[in-house]
């Protein structure tokens, strides 16, 4: 055994400097240099510069002039991106079936005139608990609430979602999805695309 | 499922087939000495680090030599993986100041990472510095990687030398599969993930100001920060507000590629590639995806070329291939159909052009269904463990494809290297078995199997169940093993048995709603992640050797070809036996009667 213990610790040290050290910080130099924005979180900030969140990074919404994001497992807080978490609860639990009941109660309270049924990822709680996005039929199920509470046309509305809603990547890959933070960031701008 | 999901599913098969055949030759080439195009960038490093080890890359090893060499090596890695982790709080690169992480915990992920497990009992970016990733887990990401093709690479010489001593070069092998095969495929993977949005930054994380206030109710603490009890001596709660989010970063993006290409699996984030910096987008998931079968589908093509006949490469292949398919057809359909228990309620769980539907608990927007259910299968065909969904949230059906590739042995594309050295034991068990059925010798690539192999593949074979079923079994009679389980009924014993499957076989994926980071899991799991490792290495080196050892027997009348579909047929069928004998028994007791519940119900 002891003939292999000098190369295995020295290999070890090595190749712990090529992979380790040498490979991450050529990495971060390259992308630090092509690629700064998406390297350091892809962040939104103001015109003043203030960092109000990143364009990958979901945030609670409970106000209803707000398109509302997908329920959080994350601990203290929906929505803390220092922990991301799931909620791990199995399909026949039913602890998953009270959650999702009384987060129907909450979406009817808060549009009692609503009868259209619930779209499940706006009910169901997502793996990271920071998923940035709804489905497109998540955000429609809100528009008869946005509308009414900030008083707009319901048709402007559904026009800021087709315009915030982001297609299949390539046409083929991953699902439609609208980003939720930056739909709510152009209501509050009030950037309605422009009749045609 | 509709068009769209059909075709993403198509369009990965065929990115991961057809990739195959370039970088299999590829990889030969790098485990054949034989000069590739990045030659002038590494053998100078190549050969350097052989003499500052003392290392002769000339010395053909016997197999005993290159065992106790493999193990040595994975040894020192672990220690260095621990030592990190237990002083990571005085070591630099530690921005968000986090403590060691306790013995217990780093013990289990120490053998985790070195074993090529990646099983993670720890949220990462609450628990490791930005060096314990880098320069502990990360480098093992490559390390363990590239052992385990160094064994496979060894067993191919077993059938390719005759009359021999020794299999191979542990330390050029591993050295060689590291610079030439995981380092430029990492580097390149790494940076069109960073463009996609994963992170790659030295900073601290970074706090935002958010657009609403967050409310919530947490335990009230008092000035020494012990929860303080109210007047009824409950906890005592308060409701607090928050503006503020804090984003944890890193250099997530150069760990992602490793982790991803090397089978190994640990995420950066808690919630591995779900989490948007480490899987923003359907394209990252997609490489991320693609990265996971890629080296085991092409070492497939590696293992023909090497052996003088790429039809048993291909033969090979297309087994893994067809159960793999069949298993996505299982998952994906199943959490496309939803959960009874929501329908129930109302919701609108159908598929249209507006949303995925189906079972999302624990699945991402822009992953839906498809994404996310082809991951789950793929990543557990592979002994790779990374997840961009919640498993433990799935269908009954849908858990239990994941589940079951683990106990078939991680043969199925499985772990690099070991996935096809493993799926070569299960050969030579075919073989033999045909063999007593036709009453001749049973002969693989030339050379008779016979009982000296035969004991060793036995032992392969019966380790993992054995890791698995009793390893459930001590769990569950055992206060401190079910004190872990989260959800209630059949589901928690699927947990259970889940996480055993996955140390046992080296995989890493869990039902992440096991409370395992606790004494009893981080100490029994870890020690099931090294006997599954190294119990199984040492007896495949052992057929390496003995193989190497005889002549070739000429290819004659009564030779059972093993290029052909029936071959990878009766290949199938010797994996999918095991498997099903095993373990049937313990999933009637988990995800069928949970299924069946779920269905019944309502």
């Amino acid at each position: 055994m002891s003939n292999y213990l000098r190369p295995a610790a020295v290999m070890l040290l090595l190749l712990t400097l090529a992979t380790g050290a040498v490979y991450p910080a050529l990495v971060t130099l390259v992308a630090q240099t092509v690629f700064a924005e998406q390297a350091n979180g892809s962040l939104i900030k103001t015109a003043h510069g203030e960092v109000i969140g990143s364009r990958l990074i979901g945030q609670s919404f409970s106000d209803p002039q707000y398109f509302w994001s997908r329920p959080s497992a994350t601990a203290p807080y929906p929505y803390n991106a220092a922990v991301s978490s799931g909620s791990n609860l199995g399909p026949t639990n039913p602890a998953l079936s009270e959650a999702v009941a009384a987060r129907i109660r909450t979406l009817k309270q808060a549009d009692p005139d609503n009868q259209a049924p619930v779209p499940v990822d706006l009910v169901t709680a997502s793996g990271s608990g920071i998923d940035p996005h709804i489905s497109p039929a998540a955000a429609a199920y809100q528009v008869h609430r946005i509308a009414k509470t900030r008083k707009l046309d319901e048709a402007k509305v559904r026009e800021l979602i087709a315009a915030n809603t982001q297609g299949r990547q390539w046409g083929v890959l991953g699902e439609p999805r609208v980003n939720v933070l930056q739909l709510n960031l152009a209501l509050d701008a009030g950037n309605f695309p422009a009749p045609n | 499922m509709n068009g769209p999901g059909f075709l993403q599913i198509a369009s990965y098969l065929i990115a991961l087939i057809a990739l195959a055949k370039p970088l299999g030759s590829y990889m030969a080439r790098v485990y054949q000495d034989e000069s590739v195009g990045l030659n002038r960038w590494f053998a100078g490093v190549e050969r350097l680090c052989y003499r500052l080890s003392g290392v002769d890359p000339e010395q053909d090893m016997r197999w005993q030599q290159y065992a106790w060499a493999a193990l040595a090596f994975n040894l020192f890695g672990l220690l260095a993986v621990y030592l990190l982790q237990r002083f990571q709080d005085v070591l630099p690169l530690n921005p968000q100041a986090l403590p060691a992480v306790p013995p217990d915990s780093a013990f289990n992920t120490a053998v985790s990472f070195a074993s090529n497990t990646n099983w993670q009992g720890y949220g990462g970016e609450s628990t490791m510095s930005y060096l314990t990733q880098m320069l502990g887990l990360s480098v093992q990401n490559f390390l363990s990687a590239a052992s385990g093709m160094a064994v496979l690479v060894a067993l191919i010489r077993g059938f390719t030398r005759r009359n021999a001593q020794g299999i191979g070069n542990f330390w050029v092998d591993m050295t060689r599969g590291a610079l030439y095969i995981l380092l430029p495929l990492s580097f390149v993977l790494a940076l069109v993930l960073v463009g996609q949005g994963v992170v790659q930054t030295f900073n601290p994380y970074q706090t935002v100001n958010t657009l609403q206030a967050v409310s919530y109710s947490a335990p009230k603490l008092d000035a020494d920060g012990t929860a303080m009890v109210d007047a009824e001596g409950k906890p005592a709660s308060e409701t607090l507000q928050t503006r503020q989010q804090t984003l944890a970063l890193g250099p997530a993006a150069s760990q992602i590629a490793i982790k991803q290409l090397g089978t190994n699996g640990g995420g950066f984030f808690s919630v591995n590639s779900a989490h948007p910096f480490e899987n923003p987008t359907p394209l990252s998931n997609f490489l991320e995806m693609l990265a996971i079968l890629l080296l085991p589908a092409a070492m497939c093509y590696s293992f023909g070329l090497m052996v003088g006949d790429t039809r048993q490469g291909w033969a090979i292949l297309g087994a893994m291939t067809l159960v793999f398919v069949a298993l996505i057809f299982v998952t994906v359909p199943a959490e496309q159909s939803g959960n009874p228990a929501l329908t129930a309620l109302g919701i609108d769980q159908s598929i249209s052009a507006q949303q995925a539907g189906g079972n999302m608990e624990g699945k991402e927007t822009r992953f839906g269904i498809v994404n996310s259910g082809l991951w789950a299968v793929a990543t557990t065909a592979a002994s790779n463990g990374s997840v961009n969904s919640m498993h433990d949230s799935y269908t009954p059906l849908g858990g239990l494809a994941p589940m079951w590739l683990m106990q078939l042995g991680e043969v199925i594309f499985g772990g690099v290297g070991s996935g096809l050295y493993g799926m070569i034991v299960f050969a030579i068990v075919a073989v033999f078995i045909a063999g007593l059925m036709i009453g001749r010798t049973p002969e693989y690539l030339g050379k008779k199997i016979e009982a000296y192999e035969m004991k060793m593949a036995a032992i392969v074979i019966l380790i993992p169940p054995l890791m698995v079923l009793g390893g459930t079994a001590l769990s569950l009679m055992l206060d401190a093993g079910k004190a872990s389980i989260f959800n209630p009924g059949a589901h928690g014993f699927s947990e259970v048995l889940y996480a055993w499957s996955s140390a046992g076989n080296n995989n890493g994926s869990a039902f992440a709603g096991l409370s395992a980071n606790v004494p009893f899991y981080n100490l029994w799991l870890g020690l099931a992640m090294l006997f599954s490792r190294y119990w199984l290495m040492v007896p495949v080196l052992a057929i390496a050797g003995s193989l190497a050892a005889k002549k070739t027997v000429p290819v004659g009348p009564g030779t059972l070809p093993t290029h052909t579909p029936l071959f990878a047929v009766l290949l199938i069928v010797t994996v999918l036996m095991v498997g099903a004998l095993t373990f049937v028994p313990a999933l009637a007791l988990g995800p069928i009667v949970e299924q069946l519940q779920m269905l019944g119900h309502h």
